[in-house]
């Protein structure tokens, strides 16, 4: 497994190198360093000479990804392509435009992002299972049916939607808990409550009507016969049997998410308030911070690439059957 | 025994189901009788209620706090109330007027020409070579706490040779235990002018001042040569290398050489750019190891202001406290003649600031900021154009006022124009709407004015602005030197004065003008074919939609056909760099409320196109505006000086580069608690003069928020019910296949 592991974090190098070259490319078809520049310095009084040394200073002055001027080998390397994207395989990601360390922002961002994915994640997992699995207890019955329907109606409605009606009926007409903010140590639940409920809701749809699928399926499988066969209870069968088997595309799912729980979501922290990771890519998208993309998609297809080794290493804990070789 | 088994199954269930029953009943009567007063969804720690705390919302997160680079309003919204330039606006005075802030005068100005001798004759500014500003600081201005300062026992900075082990173990300002304080000395202030030309700090000002301060752009060269030759982040101690245009006479006068007459200087000197930087503070921030953790000037400001920033997670929240030294500033006892009928004078000859903390949350959503300002939790508001109709009403006279429903809770309305203009420019060097031979020129004179006339600004201020504007006449907003109100200040090419009211003239008059342009009914006669013209926009949301819609209905309405060109923010700034575009839509704020301000926007040499750093964006370039624009940025207000603006304004009226669009009109609401607010555009320096009523703030959000329990009780049962059926039916099933194995 070792090796297997070995392996697979030498192939995301070369993932990492083109996804960083592809997101370097996209960048700069939209921005020139001019644009950068003149985003940074304002558009009032600012002179091509400033410009010029604005660029100078944080090394945008140079070609973008080949330096025809350059001798040999620093062709390539004295390029803004080479220089800033060295350094961010050592996790050293610089500093963005207007001077601050990405990587301290980063992370403290990396906390309020967690503080609402993780509860979402782990509350969610528990609550779509139970209901599926009641589903599934019940089907055929009316419970599986209404659900099914009721699945459908939550599934269909905008997750925006969620959010600005719960934040209208729990926050401002029933006065529960604040509409948005947040806080640090034990004043954050009180934030906190709202998105985690909000993220749990608006996701039970989906996901209910996702783990019923994967449950039916087994449910149909010989094992389940037989157990049924030896006269199991219907709750054995079920929690011991069923749910057991049903891991694996479960974890398919799951465990490829959890690294990626750092980065945040983007409309929930916009709108509960919560200065997390998903916010802090759009603002530098929208300040045009070249610095910051590059080092959020970077830790977006590192933590991906986490993600799918992680999920590989859950299989085989449990599914004794799967090597990883 | 099938039977026996089930019977002991429905007693045990009968009995397990009530004591469920009983238990949620118990529960949910409990939580509801446990309703007491406290608030439950206040984002305010409990103890905070009755303080003294200004509570207000950012949307966006300010850059640079830093104020030599500092430009945008949000940014100055924080470093105007901490650092403290030689002058101010007056806060209650209206047109807005300069008095000094650290300073014991107006600076003195003289006059000199080339040899050196005073220029007595001021009139004659040819005469003028230099203009020489002396400021006269006052003495016991203390800088804020701050470990910058901070000595040991033998009288050394305490900071100011950290090792490394020391900055290991610090994260944050605050983990410097030990604050200092000085006095405020002119160097303070010569030490900022420096840092404009400084290399690394990229002032945006800086290609603005080097043309005025004497020496300033050799200055930056110097710097820079020498910050070549040193290793990368080392402090540049500016005290070692003079400014020639700045120096320092004594501990509290310092003078600024300007080249020839540039009576703007004098605004600029009531802007951050210009306010005191002490050396120790940038010496501090240059060690090593404090950068990496955002400990830097541009994150923890210094200064001598009323307030001092004591938080600083600009993700989160921002939060300004009294500075313990700040002292001898006094509310003012001299207004406008309705601040005294509006309460505004009452706390006259009091000393400031009011207030002991101002919060600023981060709020990057119109509605959750909106419904708490509603809940009390926000002092203050803008108003959205979704909650526009909720908040505002417009009374039979065409006023605006606050709505029943706000005027219950105790909100007041107010309003003030700003000193902005958003306008439609045409590109001067288009073949089309700007002309190559004189003829030409002529015949897209008359063009312009037909669009000008066609184009409805009061409708679209109605309809996209839901009336927060004044349809323009000119350049120049209200509030600012020679503006004209009435009949007086009409742009007679667009509008005429019709029972004492200014009206648009009509479509007929502009088809009239487009006929004359050569294009009659919207036909080119050269060539027989119909009239396109292009507008270069920068469409950002949905909503922009609606307004190209309207905009193309506009050139409609005399048969000119316009096209839409798109393009992001980049690409249509290059378009403008490049003069590429015909029509395009842009807006300017006021850095100081001199005409100047505007007319500059209009001037020759400022064309945008081959002269990036210009900003006449239209290109507009006529000699006899030129010559009149020289003369007058360089004169004093007076009779004279609005009798050449006078004279500008109609050349501009005539010529039409831009269609004059409208100045904004900003509404914001106020809570009941909130006194002392006088709506100001030009300065920011103004927390200091507001007041809270905090008692009535913690008796008002009591009201307004008292928790509703019942869906509490109401879910827990529902979800109990719902659970019901699920559990019988479990039951049952399990109790089938228990007889069905007892049977077996």
């Amino acid at each position: 497994m070792l090796n297997y592991i070995i392996r697979r974090i030498c192939y995301a190098i070369p993932i990492l190198i083109g996804v960083n070259l592809i997101t370097f490319v996209l960048f700069f078809m939209v921005n020139t360093p001019d644009d950068m520049a003149r985003m940074h310095l304002g558009v009032k009084y600012v002179t091509d000479d400033a410009i010029e040394k604005w660029k100078q200073d944080r090394g945008y002055d140079k070609p973008l990804i080949y330096n025809q001027t350059a001798e040999g080998f620093s062709k390539l390397t004295q390029t803004i392509f080479f220089e800033k994207s060295v350094a961010m395989f050592v996790f050293d990601f610089g500093q963005a435009d207007d001077g601050r360390d990405i990587s301290h922002e980063i992370k403290s961002r990396m906390v309020p992002s967690l503080a609402i994915a993780l509860p979402v994640f782990l509350l969610g997992i528990w609550v779509y299972i139970s209901l599926a699995l009641m589903m599934v207890f019940f089907r055929m019955t009316y419970i599986d049916f209404w659900g099914v329907v009721l699945c459908v109606a939550l599934m269909s409605i905008s997750s925006l939607f969620y959010i600005i009606g719960g934040q209208f009926l729990i926050s401002k007409i029933w006065h529960l808990v604040p509409i948005s903010g947040y806080g640090t140590g034990l004043d954050a639940s009180k934030f906190l409550l709202l998105p985690v409920v909000i993220g749990v809701i608006s996701s039970i749809g989906a996901n209910t009507r996702w783990y019923r699928t994967i449950f039916l399926e087994e449910m149909n499988k010989e094992y389940v016969r037989t157990a049924r066969a030896k006269g199991l209870p219907e709750s054995t069968v079920l929690f011991k049997h069923v749910l057991k088997n049903a891991l694996i595309p479960i974890l398919t799912g799951a465990v490829v998410t959890i690294p990626l729980l750092f980065l945040g979501s983007l409309i929930a922290e916009s709108f509960f308030g919560i200065p997390g990771l998903g916010s802090y890519t759009i603002e530098a998208i929208n300040s045009q911070d070249f610095a910051i993309v590059r080092a959020m998609v970077f830790i977006g297809s590192f933590l991906y690439i986490i993600g799918l080794i992680l999920t590989d290493i859950s299989y085989t804990l449990v599914d004794p059957r799967i090597r990883l070789m | 025994m099938e039977k026996e088994i089930k019977k002991q199954c429905d007693r045990c269930f009968r009995f397990d189901n009530s004591k469920i029953i009983w238990l949620g009943i118990v529960i949910v009567v409990g939580i509801l009788s446990a309703c007491s007063r406290p608030i439950w969804n206040s984002p305010y720690p409990s103890e905070d209620a009755s303080k003294n705390i200004l509570y207000n919302a950012f949307a966006e997160r300010p850059k640079h706090l830093d104020p030599v680079q500092s430009y945008s309003s949000n940014e100055i919204l924080l470093t105007a109330q901490i650092y403290q330039p030689p002058l101010q606006y007056h806060y209650l005075k209206r047109p807005f007027t300069l008095i000094p802030q650290t300073t014991h005068g107006m600076p003195l100005v003289k006059y000199i020409d080339e040899i050196g001798n005073e220029s007595h004759a001021e009139k004659d500014i040819t005469n003028i070579a230099y203009s020489i500003y002396e400021i006269s600081i006052k003495p016991d201005i203390r800088y804020q706490p701050h470990p910058a300062f901070a000595r040991n026992d033998q009288g050394n900075l305490r900071y100011h040779a950290l090792t490394q082990k020391e900055t290991e173990s610090i994260f944050k300002l605050s983990d410097f235990t030990a604050l200092g304080s000085r006095e405020l000395l002119a160097e303070d202030y010569a030490y900022q002018i420096k840092r404009l030309a400084h290399p690394k700090l990229h002032s945006p000002i800086f290609g603005l001042m080097s043309e005025y301060i004497v020496g300033l752009k050799e200055y930056a060269e110097t710097l820079r040569k020498i910050a070549d030759t040193l290793p990368k982040d080392t402090h540049l101690d500016l005290r070692d290398f003079p400014l020639e245009g700045v120096e320092i006479v004594d501990a509290f006068t310092y003078r600024i050489k300007i080249k020839g007459k540039y009576p703007q200087f004098i605004y600029w000197l009531a802007m951050p750019f210009f306010a005191p930087i002490p050396w120790e503070a940038e010496r501090f921030y240059s060690q090593p190891g404090l950068a990496e953790k955002n400990i830097t000037l541009d994150w923890y400001p210094v200064g001598t202001g009323a307030y001092m920033l004591v938080e600083n997670d600009p993700n989160r929240i921002m939060v300004l406290e009294r500075n313990p030294y700040f002292q001898g500033e006094y509310y003012p006892a001299d207004g406008m003649p309705e601040d005294e009928e509006s309460g505004l004078l009452a706390d006259a000859g009091k000393p400031l600031p009011f207030i002991d903390r101002v919060i600023f949350s981060r709020e990057k959503e119109n509605i959750p900021r909106w419904n708490k300002f509603l809940q009390g939790y926000y002092d203050a508001s803008g108003i959205g154009s979704d909650s526009f109709d909720q908040a505002v009403q417009l009374t039979s006279h065409g006023e605006a006022t606050v709505t029943e429903e706000m005027q219950q809770q105790g909100i007041r309305l107010e309003t003030a124009v700003a000193a902005s203009t958003y306008y439609m420019g045409f590109n001067m060097l288009d073949p089309v709407v700007g002309g190559r031979t004189d003829q030409e020129k002529a015949a897209a004179r008359k063009l312009r004015q037909a669009i000008s006339i066609a184009v409805d600004y009061e409708e679209y201020v109605s309809i996209f602005a839901n009336g927060r504007g004044i349809p323009a006449q000119g350049p120049i907003p209200p509030g600012i030197m020679g503006y004209r109100e009435g009949k007086e200040g009409m742009n007679d090419i667009v509008h005429q004065w019709i029972d004492g009211r200014i009206k648009r003239r009509s479509i007929e008059e502009a088809k009239k003008l487009l006929a004359e342009a050569g294009y009659p009914d919207g036909i080119d006669i050269k060539t027989g074919a119909p009239l396109v013209l292009y507008f270069d926009a920068t469409s950002r949301s949905a909503d922009d939609k609606s307004i190209l819609d309207w905009m193309r209905k506009q050139f409609k309405k005399i048969n000119i056909q316009l096209v839409v060109r798109s393009t992001d923010y980049n690409r249509f700034q290059d378009k403008m760099r490049k003069g590429n575009a015909q029509i395009f839509e842009w807006g300017w704020n006021a850095d100081y409320p001199d005409p100047e301000n505007f007319f500059f926007l209009l001037y020759g040499p400022q064309s945008k196109a081959g002269n990036h750093s210009g900003n006449n964006a239209a290109n507009y370039d006529n000699p006899e505006y030129n010559q009149l624009f020289e003369r007058m940025e360089k004169m004093d207000n007076g009779p004279e000086r609005q009798a050449i603006i006078d004279q500008m304004v109609e050349i501009l009226r005539y010529d039409a580069p831009w269609l004059w669009g409208y100045h904004p009109k900003d509404y914001a609401l106020y809570h009941a608690w909130f006194q002392n607010v006088k709506p100001n555009k030009m300065s920011y320096n103004n927390m200091k003069y507001l007041r809270i009523n905090a008692e009535l703030r913690e008796r008002k959000q009591s009201e307004w928020n008292q928790p509703v329990l019942w869906p509490i009780g109401l879910a827990v049962i529902i979800l109990m019910l719902s659970l019901l059926p699920g559990f019988i039916a479990y039951r049952q099933k399990e109790r089938k296949t228990e007889a069905k194995q007892l049977v077996g």
